[in-house]
């Protein structure tokens, strides 16, 4: 992994702090209200929520990516690996490890498959031969993509895409996934497969992902804990066991439980 | 026979230095999807201070080395000062900023280095020469081929280098760019500057042979219907986009032109435009969503 401080190695510092955020945009619309959650090294973390729950924008929060939609964490702070990251720009957290898979996939469409791939690698500045190390190690993860190398991005199926944008992201070489609805639009098997990826990746290099989803049933079968947002709040806390267990959760989700 | 390829070679020649001065205009509208309507100013300025260096007794080499310096200089500032703050803004209020931003360049032109004309000598002789029995503008020549090199050289950059595929992927999606960490900021600045350099190699050529002065400005309105033909995102499109309109502007002018009294070419091109805008509204090469359906 790049640039570790010292501080992200001590096990006892969460790899991601959120303390009760409150973020809003175009200096309007209160998108959080007051969302805390912890991520540690190595887990999987599941959040879950309707349409307009939060989610998107909790993991924008973390990326930075807030920024690009003219939104501003208007309280609370945001650490990683002990470090305060509130407003820093994106390019600058993917370079410190934090990588952001957008909603809805987000691939450069005219650019081919191997092109997309590549932008991943630019913030290493690698060389020639550790570029292609990389990426037959991306097509070693998702075969599919070595098949359309040399497809436009954009005329590649949506399952295709969201192999896409993870495997570019994890060319990034980062610590923490934030994985915006991977299952959105996709078939059943296509979505398992996916979940099935990410948690091989999880157990095999470690790396941390957290996963925003609609789809409750796949992502508590793979993710070790989960958050319930609901009105820009966390409502739910509790590990994907318990969760699994709870009968209400559907409820809540959809706001029933408040009303 | 000989009349009419005269009238196209002709045109297809001064085509290429409107495909040089719409290149400048594709690049920045790639990266940050706005129409400069400053480059016409950028392009004044470039040239403006590489004749004054020469003036002022700086050798070629030297000068254009200092021009160059301080475009990629102005680059930077522009993208400090106005396409930084003004990020994530509605394409429009991009545009009103570039406007702005186009009398800020030509007022500081003027007054840091006068407002009177620069004759410019790039050293080429300006005598027609025969190619077969057709006469051609050894000028014309020159910069045709010079446009021709310049494109060549940005189409090599632009397409698999670390830059030419950021640049690209930034077209596309800046989100995700960002998301990947491309320096969004770091690319505009090197665009910019690109677009100045072009900027200043068109300038020169617009220069020598019609002198230095501020009508050179105007060529931003000799692009929009080269950009309008070729497409907005594509260098092949301005390139073509501008044969087109060079080709068809002297053509008109030399057949069309004696029956309604001369002067078309500066209208022609745009009547040409209007007409793709009904046919092709993205122009010849222009980019439409790529999208599986």
């Amino acid at each position: 992994m790049v640039s570790e401080s010292p501080s992200r190695n001590t096990p006892s510092v969460p790899l991601i702090e959120v303390e009760g955020i409150e973020v809003v945009y175009d200096g309007a619309i209160l998108a959080l209200a007051d969302v805390s959650l912890t991520i540690g090294r190595g887990e999987i973390v599941a959040l879950l929520g309707a349409n307009g729950a939060g989610k998107s924008t909790t993991l924008k929060a973390i990326s930075g990516l807030v920024v690009a939609d003219r939104a501003l964490i208007t309280r609370g702070t945001v650490r990683f690996g002990g470090e305060e990251i509130g407003g820093i720009a994106p390019n600058l957290l993917a370079q410190r490890g934090i990588v952001h898979v957008l909603e809805g996939r987000h691939v450069f469409g005219h650019l081919t498959v191997e092109e997309n791939l590549r932008t991943g690698t630019f913030l290493r500045r690698p060389g020639r031969a550790e570029t292609e190390r990389d990426l037959e190690e991306i097509y070693g993860w998702f075969p599919r993509l070595k098949t359309k190398r040399r497809t436009p991005a954009g005329l590649t199926s949506g399952g295709e895409q969201q192999m896409l944008a993870i495997g570019r992201a994890l060319l990034t070489r980062p610590e923490l996934v934030l994985l915006d609805e991977p299952s959105m639009g996709l078939a059943p098997i296509i979505v398992d497969e996916i979940f099935e990826i990410v948690a091989a990746l999880n157990r095999q290099k470690g790396t941390t992902f957290l996963v925003a989803e609609q789809n409750i049933a796949v992502s508590l079968r793979h993710a070790h804990r989960g958050y319930v947002l609901d009105g820009g709040k966390v409502v739910l806390a509790a590990t994907a066991a318990e969760l699994r267990q709870r009968e209400d959760l559907h409820e809540i989700y959809l706001g029933l439980a408040s009303a | 026979m000989n009349l009419f390829l005269e009238t196209l070679i002709g045109g297809l020649l001064a085509g290429t230095m409107y495909s040089l001065v719409a290149i400048g205009f594709v690049l920045i509208y790639k990266a940050s999807g706005v129409f400069n309507f400053a480059q016409g100013s950028i392009l004044l300025f470039a040239a403006l201070t590489f004749v004054t260096l020469l003036e002022k007794g700086l050798p070629f080499v030297a000068a254009l080395a200092v021009t160059i310096a301080i475009l990629i200089l102005g680059a930077i500032v522009i993208e400090r000062t106005v396409l930084r703050p003004l990020a994530n803004r509605s394409p429009m209020t991009l545009f009103m900023a570039t406007l702005g931003l186009s009398y800020v360049v030509e007022g500081a032109a003027q007054g840091i280095m006068g407002a009177q004309v620069h004759a410019l000598d790039l050293g080429i002789e300006d005598v027609p020469i025969f190619l077969g029995d057709v006469l051609i503008s050894q000028f014309d020549l020159v910069a045709a081929t010079t446009a021709v090199a310049l494109a060549l050289i940005l189409a090599l950059l632009f397409n698999n280098t670390r830059i030419g595929i950021s640049l690209r992927a930034v077209a596309d999606d800046t989100r995700a760019a960002l998301s990947v960490g491309i320096n969004l900021n770091r690319i505009w600045q090197i665009v910019w500057a690109v677009a100045g350099i072009v900027g200043l190699v068109a300038g020169m050529l617009w220069g020598a042979r019609q002198g230095i002065q501020f009508s050179l400005s105007l060529v931003v309105l000799k692009a929009l219907p080269v950009l309008i033909i070729g497409g907005f995102t594509s260098i092949g499109g301005a390139i073509a986009g501008g044969l087109i309109v060079g080709a068809a502007e002297n053509l008109a002018e030399t057949y069309v032109g004696p029956y309604i009294g001369g002067g078309i070419t500066p209208w022609f091109p745009y009547f040409l435009a209007i007409a793709f805008l009904y046919i092709r509204p993205a122009g010849l090469f222009g980019e439409r969503a790529l999208e599986r359906v």
